[in-house]
């Protein structure tokens, strides 16, 4: 476990696609802690300003992508005076290992967090052999 | 004398995100900077008041803390990611800690007035001006 660190703001990551979106707004990547149990593999996003029912998971051919659509409504009427962060989508695909149960995944957004559980097929899961 | 390392990955890691850090700044370039002090923090402007709006992913209200003072808002709390014990991780790219930033707005605002929402890991305060300090229209009599 790292030791608690001085906070800095990250910078935001750009999505680089070899396609050009169509959308009005920037695409960052959301920053992401992935991490295995030995049931499942979880995925935690960071996706702040993003509301629950933006939030778009596909998987197709193994490619998990989320994408996160900002409400650029909110800021209707605001006067920028002074900022240090951009605001924009959130995307971001992994590819799956087939290691995994592709139809029980899970879903989850609070505090612009989203997190992602990802139940391992039962012939993945760890198990304990016995010698006879 | 023997030094003793917690954890020999601690000092490599802190090493491996000051460097991050250095290649990673926004120096000259034409964008909104990606470093300074946590949390970022927007301010718009709202006719007569101000808003705030600060980025908070995963921070439980909780743990957040404001006060004002005439132009002055601090924010502080601690930003907590924890992971279960027992795990092996892959990747590590959310940040944690603890914050303490204050902002110092160019006008006085009414204490009383300020409104604080989170919502979806955004932190959005509410700052309206004071009676006292808004421009005052004079008759020439």
């Amino acid at each position: 476990m790292a030791a608690a660190q001085d906070l800095q703001v990250q910078k935001k990551r750009e999505v680089e696609k070899k396609e050009e979106t169509t959308i009005p707004a920037r695409v960052f990547l959301p920053n992401a802690d992935i991490y295995e149990t030995p049931n499942e593999l979880k995925v935690v996003l960071e996706m702040p300003g993003i509301e629950k029912n933006n939030v778009e998971i596909n998987v197709e051919d193994d490619i998990l992508s989320i994408q996160g659509r900002l409400d650029l409504s909110k800021y209707a009427g605001l006067q920028p005076l002074y900022t240090e962060y951009n605001v924009g989508y959130y995307a971001r695909s992994f590819q799956l290992s087939s290691k995994i149960d592709q139809n029980k995944i899970g879903a989850e957004m609070k505090d612009g967090v989203l997190s992602l559980t990802l139940p391992k097929a039962e012939e993945a899961k760890p198990r304990t052999i016995q010698v006879k | 004398m023997v030094t003793v390392f917690a954890d020999p990955f601690d000092a490599l890691f802190n090493l491996q995100r000051a460097l991050e850090a250095r290649i990673e700044s926004d120096w000259l370039q034409d964008q909104t900077g990606g470093q300074g002090p946590f949390p970022p923090i927007n301010v718009f402007q709202q006719g007569d008041d101000i808003v705030a709006v600060i980025e908070l992913p995963g921070v439980d209200r909780k743990d957040l803390q404001i006060e004002a003072k005439e132009n002055m808002i601090r924010i502080a709390g601690k930003k907590a990611v924890d992971l279960p014990a027992g795990i092996s991780v892959h990747r590590r790219e959310r940040t944690f800690g603890e914050f303490d930033r204050t902002l110092s707005l160019p006008i006085q605002f009414d204490p009383d007035g300020i409104k604080a929402e989170y919502q979806d890991g955004i932190l959005a305060l509410f700052l309206p001006r004071s009676e006292r300090d808004k421009p005052r229209t004079i008759k020439i009599g």
